[in-house]
């Protein structure tokens, strides 16, 4: 039984662990809170003693469960190779197993199990917008929201998109002449309802590179923001669902512009249904085909530097975590950036620490999330860029919205975009 | 459980997040980085911010009987922070700030709860460098440091951090609070609270402000690996290095059992056949640096080493340390349960202390790994077990009261760097003898006559 169905499952990581310590000296929610529950080493001995029966489970112990970014630094710096991710998603699934998911959080992942209901509930999202999202004065970027966060906060939203990303374009798209191959891109929600220009970017570079696409239609949420809350069964639901609906259209590859999404495909989905072995086969089929855009256009199909334009910006690249420490690419979107023509990257400070996102964790625990993203945007801050560089939408939000709260002048946008930028830089570019 | 109202004084004083009472924080705090150590939760955790609120809480502690456990990163290796007894544990962590860097006088202020890491990044920017650094460098507080007078891979050159500290602010039992030490290089005036409070375990006083000496960085390092087919060539090499008048930063040796495991562990290529390796690194300035690594390769050759690396470039050099830095967690990995010792021999007894070892190993039928700082003779036997073996853990007990006593049998010490806490207590008398454990005894109780602070810890009241 995989770590989704029970405690048991991460015994031998409880094990491995030998209490040192070394998590402490990267966890981003200790170095604020200085609190050893707020560390890996903490939260072990919480599971150590919610399996001796020392303690049982509580309201108190599942909230302090979910003082975790799911960052995996703890991870990378632990001598003893503990895989911590595995054993808190462990503790939150037997959380909500026990005592059910906050009613909160459980209308709105209840919400996105069925697409339609989802896709309503950002509908009254809109009209929610003007009462709970104060629309700001715009600065170059135009108008955005503000969302009210408790403690004084704010979390400056992108305006929703006037069209989803999958209503705006077709289900397949074909590159002029004959396609290499056929590639089908998982949007996941925030490029979808959000960021619909990063999705465009990623259609418009594999387009580019005489890939077909393929946009399944009836695609949904990657399930991620389910399974790391311990709402394992919606998480099950939308993986199949995936599943089916990728298995059906068919594809050579598949890419994803989001670090969540990709962690989805390549790991979260075989383990979820382990118990299940037709599903985990077709879990582990695609997992084998599943890459991140960089990743892709760096190791599989590697794009073509003929036709790039110059893009004069200085950029600094934010690592999101499950993209480096969670699928160990980092080297790939740099190389991708080095090649662009009149870019130059400029490295900040800690690029690979965490900026305090963490999905619904920046909104059950603002106040934290605020004081994570704070440092992350005094090291942006010093490297004198105008454009931070991310891959992964969430990143995006969270660092934008960090820009903006701190006035600095920076674009935030995703890899690709600046790839699709050259390409287009290129094609007005007289030739020699 | 504390009564609502002695929760509510805390909070007075500390402000309400800074007292955590509720069951599933005082859970957290019920354990240090001792293995196979009982449990036991606080009453209460606090978090006080000032000399003055410490101050306080101790004030409060006093009035309702309360022990108080202080605690830095909890990374010690003694139980030094296990709150035997209940009561409050006071954390340190909230004192962060580094107070002063003085560049003309090299010192440091401090107040406890600074990461030893964070002071080095600190003083780097001035060229400087605050040299005690125990393998829990980026986590372990200065407090808790000073408290242990932790050693570290330097030690050999840079010596521990009892060398480094000139003064301190501290609050004892009764909640009073004293200050003495300054930035002179000299200072005979009066007793040596220095000595006295460095190395302390908490059990003297609660430290809330250090003064500490920095010096020059050194320009540069290089960093080598000598191979051994015999345990006893490994230790004559050590000696023959110092007496060729050679004084490296570093010079840490892996047993064979040590480097099998660390191999399996990190594949970073070491000899998996050497019965024993050296890791040196000598620093200084860079003339110097490549005569001296020069000379150590020379003589480890002429010990008889079957291969000497020499680190070419930062990338190798990482190499070599991530495989010492992964001793301890990669023997940890092998059983459940890791006794890790910390007796220390005079440099020169190495060798027999390291056969020592081996014989108790066999003749306890033990996994034991030995690793350490070999150029301060500070020796890491390291006993793989597992606690639930009641069985095993005699024999265990067997094993470690023999280390101690060979260790001692040969002009040596209980612990080198990591303490007594509750792990060594009982051990005492056999380095102290009655007469001197009734003089600590003294100590404690001129200081601290109701056994409030770190209650269980060094020295336990008379029965
Ligand atoms: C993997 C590993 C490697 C290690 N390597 C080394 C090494 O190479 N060399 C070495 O010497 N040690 C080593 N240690 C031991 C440990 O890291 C050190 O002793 C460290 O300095 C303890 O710091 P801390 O902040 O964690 O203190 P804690 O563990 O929190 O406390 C240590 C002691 O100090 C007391 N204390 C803490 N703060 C104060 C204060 N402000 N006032 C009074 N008393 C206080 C506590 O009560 C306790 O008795 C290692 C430990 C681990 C887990
Ligand atoms: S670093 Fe790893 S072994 Fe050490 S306390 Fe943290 S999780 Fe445990
Ligand atoms: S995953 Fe990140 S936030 Fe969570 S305990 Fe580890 S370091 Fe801390």
């Amino acid at each position: 039984m995989g770590i989704y169905s029970t405690l048991t499952s991460i015994e031998g990581e409880l094990h491995k662990c030998m209490k040192c310590g070394n998590c402490q000296a990267v966890c981003p929610i200790y170095k604020e809170t200085r609190h050893e529950v707020g560390v890996a080493r903490g939260k072990i001995s919480l599971v150590e003693a919610l399996l001796s029966g020392e303690t049982e489970m509580t309201e108190g112990l599942s909230e302090r469960f979910s003082l975790c970014t799911t960052c995996m630094a703890c991870n990378a710096n632990c001598p003893c190779g503990v895989r911590f991710d595995r054993i808190i998603l462990a503790a939150r699934a037997e959380a909500v197993r026990q005592k059910g998911l906050h009613s909160a959080k459980a209308i709105a992942f209840g919400a996105l199990k069925r697409q339609g209901l989802f896709d309503l509930g950002l509908k009254v999202g809109s009209v929610f917008q003007g009462v709970a999202l104060k629309r700001i004065p715009g600065r170059k970027s135009g108008s955005r929201l503000r969302f009210e966060v408790g403690m004084g906060q704010t979390k400056v939203f992108p305006n929703l998109a006037k069209r989803t990303l999958r209503s705006e374009l077709p289900e397949i798209v074909r590159p002029a002449g004959t396609a290499k191959m056929r590639v089908a891109f998982f949007t996941g929600c925030m490029i979808n309802y959000f960021y619909t220009d990063m999705g465009k970017a990623v259609v418009e570079v594999l387009i580019e590179n005489s890939l077909e696409v393929v946009i399944p239609n009836g695609q949904g949420c990657c399930g991620i923001p389910a399974s790391v809350n311990g709402d394992v069964e919606s998480a099950r639901v939308m993986a199949k669902r995936n599943l089916r609906e990728f298995e059906n259209m068919g594809a050579d590859a598949l890419v994803v512009a989001c670090s969540s999404g990709g962690s989805a495909w390549k790991h979260v989905y075989a383990e979820l249904l382990s118990d299940e072995p037709k599903w985990r086969a077709l879990a582990e089929k695609w997992a084998e085909k599943s890459y991140d855009i960089a990743e892709f256009l760096v190791d599989r199909v590697p794009f073509k530097e003929e036709g790039l334009g110059r893009v004069e910006r200085k950029v600094t690249y934010h690592d999101p975590c499950h993209l480096n420490r969670g699928q160990g690419i980092y080297a790939e979107p740099r190389e991708m950036l080095k090649k662009i023509p009149g870019l130059e990257l400029i490295e900040m400070k800690e690029p690979g620490r965490c900026c305090g996102m963490a999905g619904s964790f920046s909104l059950t625990h603002p106040e934290l999330s605020d004081q994570i993203l704070e440092r992350k945007i005094q090291d942006i801050a010093q490297t004198h860029t105008d454009t931070v560089a991310t891959g992964c939408p969430a990143c995006r939000l969270q660092l934008a919205s960090g820009v903006e709260n701190a006035d600095l002048q920076e674009d935030v946008v995703h890899i690709v975009q600046i790839l699709a930028e050259s390409y287009r830089a290129g094609k007005l570019e007289p030739r020699v | 459980m504390l009564s609502e109202s002695i929760l509510r004084e805390l909070r007075e004083v500390l402000g309400g997040k800074n007292v955590l009472s509720e069951t599933e924080d005082l859970l957290t705090y019920a354990y240090d980085a001792t293995a196979a150590m009982r449990r036991k939760t606080p009453d209460v955790v606090v978090a006080p911010k000032s000399t003055e609120e410490v101050s306080q809480v101790l004030n409060i502690a006093q009035k309702y009987g309360l022990p108080v456990y202080p605690r830095g990163s909890g990374t010690n290796l003694s139980g030094g922070t296990i709150p035997l007894e209940g009561g409050i544990v006071l954390s340190l962590l909230n004192m962060n700030r580094i107070l002063e860097v003085d560049t003309e006088n090299l010192t440091a202020t401090v107040q406890p709860g600074v990461i030893i890491q964070d002071l080095n990044n600190e003083v780097a920017l001035h060229g400087l460098l605050y040299p005690p650094d125990p393998g829990t460098v980026t986590t372990a507080t200065m407090g808790g440091s000073v408290s242990e007078s932790s050693g570290g891979l330097r030690g050999l050159k840079y010596g521990v951090t009892k060398h480094y500290v000139m003064g301190m602010k501290l609050v004892l039992a009764d909640g009073k609070v004293i200050k003495w030490g300054g930035k002179t290089v000299k200072n005979v005036t009066g007793y040596d609270l220095t000595a006295l409070f460095t190395g302390a375990e908490g059990t003297l006083g609660i430290i809330t402000e250090i003064l500490v000496k920095l010096i020059p960085a050194p320009e540069t390092r290089k960093s080598l690996l000598g191979v051994f087919d015999d345990v006893d060539k490994a230790g004559r090499a050590i000696s023959a290095i110092i007496r060729n008048r050679i004084i490296p930063a570093t010079l840490e040796i892996m047993d064979n059992m040590t480097l099998r495991t660390v191999e399996n562990f990190t594949h970073a290529g070491l000899p998996i056949e050497a019965e024993a390796v050296l890791l040196i690194e000598v620093d200084g300035y860079k003339e110097v640096v490549e005569r001296e690594a020069a000379l150590v390769e020379d003589v480890l050759q002429q010990e008889g080493a079957v291969e000497v690396k020499v680190a070419k470039d930062e990338q190798e050099r990482e190499r070599i340390w991530f495989a010492r830095r992964s001793a301890l967690p990669a023997l940890a990995q092998k059983k459940p349960t890791t006794v890790l010792e910390d007796a220390t021999v005079p440099r020169s007894k190495i060798p027999e202390m390291l056969k020592a070892i081996r014989e108790i190993a066999k003749k306890y039928d033990l996994l034991i790994g030995t690793f350490g700082h070999a150029g301060d003779g500070n020796l890491h036997p390291t006993i793989l077990t597992d606690e639930r073996d009641k069985e095993e853990m005699a024999r265990v007990e067997k094993a470690v009261d023999e280390i101690f006593q060979v260790a001692i049998s040969l002009g040596g010490t209980l612990s080198g760097e990591h303490g007594i806490g509750i792990a060594k207590a009982k051990y005492l008398p056999l380095e102290f003898g009655e007469a001197g454990v009734r003089t600590l005894r003294r100590i404690k109780e001129a200081l601290d006559p109701e056994y409030r602070l770190n209650p269980g810890k060094i020295v336990l009241r008379k029965e």
